[in-house]
Protein backbone atom coordinates (compact mmCIF):
# COMPACT_ATOMS: atom_id res chain seq x y z
CA UNK A 1 0.00 0.00 0.00
CA UNK A 2 1.62 3.22 -1.11
CA UNK A 3 0.53 6.69 -0.07
CA UNK A 4 -0.29 9.17 -2.80
CA UNK A 5 2.50 11.53 -1.90
CA UNK A 6 4.49 9.27 0.41
CA UNK A 7 8.21 9.71 0.30
CA UNK A 8 10.75 7.02 1.06
CA UNK A 9 13.74 7.68 3.28
CA UNK A 10 16.16 7.39 0.40
CA UNK A 11 14.26 10.18 -1.31
CA UNK A 12 13.92 12.32 1.79
CA UNK A 13 17.67 12.43 2.40
CA UNK A 14 18.15 13.88 -1.06
CA UNK A 15 15.65 16.68 -0.34
CA UNK A 16 17.15 18.03 2.87
CA UNK A 17 19.13 20.84 1.25
CA UNK A 18 16.21 22.07 -0.83
CA UNK A 19 14.04 21.87 2.29
CA UNK A 20 16.45 23.90 4.43
CA UNK A 21 16.75 26.48 1.64
CA UNK A 22 12.97 26.79 1.50
CA UNK A 23 12.92 25.85 -2.16
CA UNK A 24 10.54 22.88 -2.03
CA UNK A 25 7.09 23.69 -3.33
CA UNK A 26 4.18 23.46 -0.92
CA UNK A 27 3.26 19.88 -1.84
CA UNK A 28 6.81 18.61 -1.61
CA UNK A 29 7.35 20.39 1.69
CA UNK A 30 4.16 18.89 3.10
CA UNK A 31 5.22 15.41 2.03
CA UNK A 32 8.68 15.93 3.46
CA UNK A 33 7.41 17.14 6.84
CA UNK A 34 4.76 14.41 6.99
CA UNK A 35 7.49 11.84 6.54
CA UNK A 36 9.62 13.34 9.31
CA UNK A 37 6.75 13.10 11.76
CA UNK A 38 6.67 9.35 11.30
CA UNK A 39 10.32 8.58 10.71
CA UNK A 40 12.87 8.98 13.48
CA UNK A 41 15.72 8.06 11.16
CA UNK A 42 15.03 10.88 8.73
CA UNK A 43 14.21 13.33 11.50
CA UNK A 44 17.61 12.56 12.96
CA UNK A 45 19.30 12.80 9.57
CA UNK A 46 17.92 16.32 9.07
CA UNK A 47 19.00 17.25 12.58
CA UNK A 48 22.50 15.94 11.87
CA UNK A 49 22.71 18.02 8.70
CA UNK A 50 21.76 21.05 10.79
CA UNK A 51 24.42 20.16 13.35
CA UNK A 52 26.96 19.80 10.55
CA UNK A 53 26.09 23.26 9.23
CA UNK A 54 26.38 24.68 12.74
CA UNK A 55 29.82 23.17 13.20
CA UNK A 56 30.95 24.51 9.81
CA UNK A 57 29.81 27.96 10.88
CA UNK A 58 32.10 27.96 13.88
CA UNK A 59 35.27 27.25 11.93
CA UNK A 60 37.74 29.93 12.96
CA UNK A 61 38.97 32.13 10.17
CA UNK A 62 42.49 33.31 9.39
CA UNK A 63 43.17 37.01 9.13
CA UNK A 64 45.50 39.02 6.94
CA UNK A 65 48.75 39.97 8.69
CA UNK A 66 48.74 43.51 10.06
CA UNK A 67 51.61 44.41 7.73
CA UNK A 68 49.60 43.43 4.68
CA UNK A 69 46.59 45.37 5.87
CA UNK A 70 48.74 48.45 6.50
CA UNK A 71 50.13 48.16 2.98
CA UNK A 72 46.65 47.95 1.52
CA UNK A 73 45.57 51.02 3.42
CA UNK A 74 48.56 52.91 2.03
CA UNK A 75 47.65 51.78 -1.49
CA UNK A 76 44.06 52.90 -0.92
CA UNK A 77 45.27 56.26 0.32
CA UNK A 78 47.59 56.73 -2.64
CA UNK A 79 45.14 55.71 -5.32
CA UNK A 80 42.45 57.89 -3.79
CA UNK A 81 44.42 61.12 -3.74
CA UNK A 82 42.52 63.25 -6.18
CA UNK B 1 23.53 52.33 8.45
CA UNK B 2 24.65 48.75 8.26
CA UNK B 3 28.41 48.29 8.46
CA UNK B 4 30.23 45.47 6.76
CA UNK B 5 31.73 44.30 10.07
CA UNK B 6 28.94 41.78 10.22
CA UNK B 7 28.78 40.32 6.73
CA UNK B 8 25.30 39.01 7.44
CA UNK B 9 24.09 42.60 7.72
CA UNK B 10 25.19 43.51 4.26
CA UNK B 11 22.24 43.50 1.90
CA UNK B 12 22.43 41.74 -1.38
CA UNK B 13 22.16 42.85 -4.93
CA UNK B 14 22.96 46.53 -5.41
CA UNK B 15 21.07 48.08 -2.56
CA UNK B 16 20.98 51.59 -1.25
CA UNK B 17 23.38 50.71 1.59
CA UNK B 18 25.83 49.15 -0.87
CA UNK B 19 25.73 52.25 -3.08
CA UNK B 20 26.30 54.54 -0.10
CA UNK B 21 29.21 52.42 1.02
CA UNK B 22 30.77 52.47 -2.45
CA UNK B 23 30.41 56.27 -2.47
CA UNK B 24 32.30 56.44 0.83
CA UNK B 25 35.09 54.29 -0.60
CA UNK B 26 35.30 56.39 -3.75
CA UNK B 27 35.53 59.48 -1.57
CA UNK B 28 38.63 57.98 0.05
CA UNK B 29 37.07 57.00 3.41
CA UNK B 30 39.86 54.98 5.02
CA UNK B 31 37.77 53.73 7.91
CA UNK B 32 35.31 52.25 5.45
CA UNK B 33 38.09 50.51 3.55
CA UNK B 34 39.75 49.23 6.71
CA UNK B 35 36.42 47.84 7.96
CA UNK B 36 35.88 46.08 4.67
CA UNK B 37 39.33 44.49 4.67
CA UNK B 38 38.88 43.32 8.27
CA UNK B 39 35.40 41.94 7.68
CA UNK B 40 35.94 40.16 4.40
CA UNK B 41 39.57 39.02 4.32
CA UNK B 42 38.95 35.89 6.40
CA UNK B 43 36.39 34.59 3.90
CA UNK B 44 38.62 35.66 1.01
CA UNK B 45 41.59 33.81 2.46
CA UNK B 46 39.50 30.71 2.77
CA UNK B 47 38.26 31.03 -0.79
CA UNK B 48 41.83 31.51 -2.01
CA UNK B 49 42.91 28.35 -0.20
CA UNK B 50 40.60 26.36 -2.46
CA UNK B 51 43.01 27.06 -5.31
CA UNK B 52 46.40 27.72 -3.76
CA UNK B 53 48.23 25.98 -0.98
CA UNK B 54 49.79 27.62 2.03
CA UNK B 55 48.92 30.67 4.03
CA UNK B 56 51.51 32.84 2.26
CA UNK B 57 50.12 32.15 -1.21
CA UNK B 58 46.59 32.78 0.00
CA UNK B 59 47.67 36.08 1.56
CA UNK B 60 49.32 37.10 -1.73
CA UNK B 61 46.14 36.32 -3.62
CA UNK B 62 43.93 38.25 -1.21
CA UNK B 63 46.29 41.22 -1.18
CA UNK B 64 46.28 41.16 -4.97
CA UNK B 65 42.48 40.98 -4.97
CA UNK B 66 42.15 44.02 -2.67
CA UNK B 67 44.46 45.98 -4.95
CA UNK B 68 42.19 45.00 -7.80
CA UNK B 69 39.21 46.20 -5.80
CA UNK B 70 40.86 49.58 -5.14
CA UNK B 71 41.72 50.04 -8.80
CA UNK B 72 38.38 48.77 -10.04
CA UNK B 73 36.19 50.75 -7.68
CA UNK B 74 35.47 53.48 -10.20
CA UNK B 75 34.17 50.92 -12.67
CA UNK B 76 31.97 49.00 -10.20
CA UNK B 77 28.37 49.45 -11.26
CA UNK B 78 26.41 47.98 -8.34
CA UNK B 79 24.82 45.40 -10.63
CA UNK B 80 25.86 42.74 -8.16
CA UNK B 81 26.33 43.34 -4.46
CA UNK B 82 29.66 44.83 -3.40
CA UNK B 83 30.53 41.62 -1.59
CA UNK B 84 29.73 39.41 -4.56
CA UNK B 85 31.93 41.62 -6.73
CA UNK B 86 34.85 41.51 -4.29
CA UNK B 87 34.53 37.76 -3.78
CA UNK B 88 34.40 37.18 -7.54
CA UNK B 89 37.67 39.07 -7.87
CA UNK B 90 39.40 36.93 -5.28
CA UNK B 91 38.05 33.68 -6.75
CA UNK B 92 39.30 34.66 -10.20
CA UNK B 93 42.70 35.77 -8.90
CA UNK B 94 43.02 32.57 -6.88
CA UNK B 95 42.16 30.46 -9.90
CA UNK B 96 44.80 32.17 -12.03
CA UNK B 97 47.35 31.97 -9.26
CA UNK B 98 46.59 28.30 -8.72
CA UNK B 99 47.05 27.47 -12.37
CA UNK B 100 50.37 29.33 -12.37
CA UNK B 101 51.53 27.32 -9.40
CA UNK B 102 50.68 24.26 -11.47
CA UNK B 103 49.61 22.36 -8.45
CA UNK B 104 48.35 18.89 -8.82
CA UNK B 105 45.41 18.40 -6.53
CA UNK B 106 45.09 14.87 -5.20
CA UNK B 107 41.78 13.23 -6.00
CA UNK B 108 39.37 13.95 -3.25
CA UNK B 109 38.35 11.00 -1.19
CA UNK B 110 34.81 12.28 -1.44
CA UNK B 111 34.63 11.91 -5.20
CA UNK B 112 34.16 14.38 -8.00
CA UNK B 113 32.06 17.50 -8.19
CA UNK B 114 29.90 16.05 -10.91
CA UNK B 115 28.99 12.83 -9.11
CA UNK B 116 25.29 12.27 -9.54
CA UNK B 117 24.77 9.25 -7.32
CA UNK B 118 22.92 9.22 -4.02
CA UNK B 119 24.56 11.12 -1.18
CA UNK B 120 23.83 8.41 1.34
CA UNK B 121 25.06 4.88 0.75
CA UNK B 122 22.27 2.87 -0.89
CA UNK B 123 23.00 -0.10 1.37
CA UNK B 124 21.56 1.88 4.29
CA UNK B 125 18.06 1.63 2.79
CA UNK B 126 15.86 -1.41 2.27
CA UNK B 127 15.76 -2.80 -1.24
CA UNK B 128 12.62 -3.61 -3.25
CA UNK B 129 12.22 -6.90 -1.35
CA UNK B 130 12.39 -5.29 2.06
CA UNK B 131 9.44 -4.84 4.35
CA UNK B 132 9.48 -1.09 3.70
CA UNK B 133 11.36 -0.53 0.45
CA UNK B 134 13.33 2.69 0.40
CA UNK B 135 13.25 3.06 4.18
CA UNK B 136 16.24 2.92 6.49
CA UNK B 137 17.49 -0.49 7.53
CA UNK B 138 17.92 -0.91 11.27
CA UNK B 139 21.69 -0.97 10.85
CA UNK B 140 21.72 1.93 8.42
CA UNK B 141 19.50 4.40 10.24
CA UNK B 142 21.23 7.43 11.78
CA UNK B 143 22.09 7.15 15.47
CA UNK B 144 22.12 10.02 17.92
CA UNK B 145 25.46 11.75 18.37
CA UNK B 146 24.91 13.11 21.84
CA UNK B 147 26.18 10.32 24.04
CA UNK B 148 29.48 12.05 24.60
CA UNK B 149 31.36 12.24 27.88
CA UNK B 150 32.87 15.68 27.39
CA UNK B 151 30.84 17.85 25.05
CA UNK B 152 33.31 20.72 24.98
CA UNK B 153 36.34 18.69 23.95
CA UNK B 154 34.48 16.80 21.30
CA UNK B 155 33.01 19.95 19.89
CA UNK B 156 36.53 21.36 19.40
CA UNK B 157 37.57 18.13 17.71
CA UNK B 158 34.42 18.16 15.61
CA UNK B 159 35.20 21.66 14.39
CA UNK B 160 38.74 20.71 13.42
CA UNK B 161 37.45 17.57 11.75
CA UNK B 162 34.86 19.43 9.69
CA UNK B 163 37.38 22.10 8.74
CA UNK B 164 39.77 19.44 7.48
CA UNK B 165 36.95 17.66 5.68
CA UNK B 166 35.92 20.86 3.91
CA UNK B 167 39.47 21.15 2.60
CA UNK B 168 39.14 17.64 1.19
CA UNK B 169 35.94 18.33 -0.73
CA UNK B 170 36.08 18.63 -4.51
CA UNK B 171 36.84 22.30 -5.28
CA UNK B 172 33.37 23.46 -6.31
CA UNK B 173 31.68 21.80 -3.35
CA UNK B 174 34.34 23.31 -1.12
CA UNK B 175 33.67 26.79 -2.50
CA UNK B 176 29.92 26.54 -2.03
CA UNK B 177 30.12 25.08 1.49
CA UNK B 178 32.71 27.72 2.43
CA UNK B 179 30.54 30.58 1.21
CA UNK B 180 27.18 29.26 2.41
CA UNK B 181 27.91 27.46 5.66
CA UNK B 182 31.25 28.74 6.92
CA UNK B 183 30.62 32.39 6.05
CA UNK B 184 26.83 32.57 5.87
CA UNK B 185 26.69 34.05 2.39
CA UNK B 186 23.26 33.82 0.80
CA UNK B 187 22.35 31.50 -2.03
CA UNK B 188 21.93 34.41 -4.44
CA UNK B 189 25.32 35.91 -3.69
CA UNK B 190 27.01 32.54 -3.85
CA UNK B 191 25.59 31.96 -7.31
CA UNK B 192 26.76 35.43 -8.37
CA UNK B 193 30.28 34.90 -7.05
CA UNK B 194 30.74 31.49 -8.59
CA UNK B 195 28.71 32.24 -11.72
CA UNK B 196 26.58 29.13 -11.37
CA UNK B 197 22.85 28.50 -11.40
CA UNK B 198 20.77 28.17 -8.24
CA UNK B 199 20.16 24.52 -9.03
CA UNK B 200 23.82 23.80 -9.59
CA UNK B 201 24.72 25.59 -6.37
CA UNK B 202 22.17 23.56 -4.42
CA UNK B 203 23.48 20.28 -5.79
CA UNK B 204 27.06 21.17 -4.83
CA UNK B 205 25.96 22.30 -1.36
CA UNK B 206 23.91 19.14 -0.91
CA UNK B 207 26.79 16.85 -1.81
CA UNK B 208 29.27 18.79 0.29
CA UNK B 209 27.07 18.80 3.38
CA UNK B 210 26.29 15.09 3.01
CA UNK B 211 30.00 14.32 2.92
CA UNK B 212 30.66 16.43 6.02
CA UNK B 213 27.81 14.82 7.91
CA UNK B 214 29.26 11.42 7.05
CA UNK B 215 32.64 12.52 8.38
CA UNK B 216 31.07 13.50 11.69
CA UNK B 217 29.04 10.30 11.82
CA UNK B 218 32.16 8.19 11.27
CA UNK B 219 33.87 10.14 14.03
CA UNK B 220 31.05 9.82 16.57
CA UNK B 221 30.54 6.14 15.88
CA UNK B 222 34.20 5.16 16.06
Amino acid sequence: MTEQRGLDCNQVVELVTAYLDGSLDADARAGFEAHLVECDGCDLYLDQIRQTIAVAGTVVADTLPEQTRAGLLRAFRTLNTR
Amino acid sequence: MATPSDPALLPQPASQADQEFVDRLRAGDEDAFRDLVTAWSPAMLRLARTFVSGAASAQDVVQDAWLGVIKGLDRFECRSSLRAWVFTIVVNRARTHGVREARTTPMSQFGRDDDTGPTVDASRFQGPDGEYPGHWTSMGAPQRWDEVPDRRTLTREAIDLVEAAIEQLPPRQRLVVTLRDVHGVSSEETCAVLEISAENQRVLLHRGRAALRQTLEDYYRR
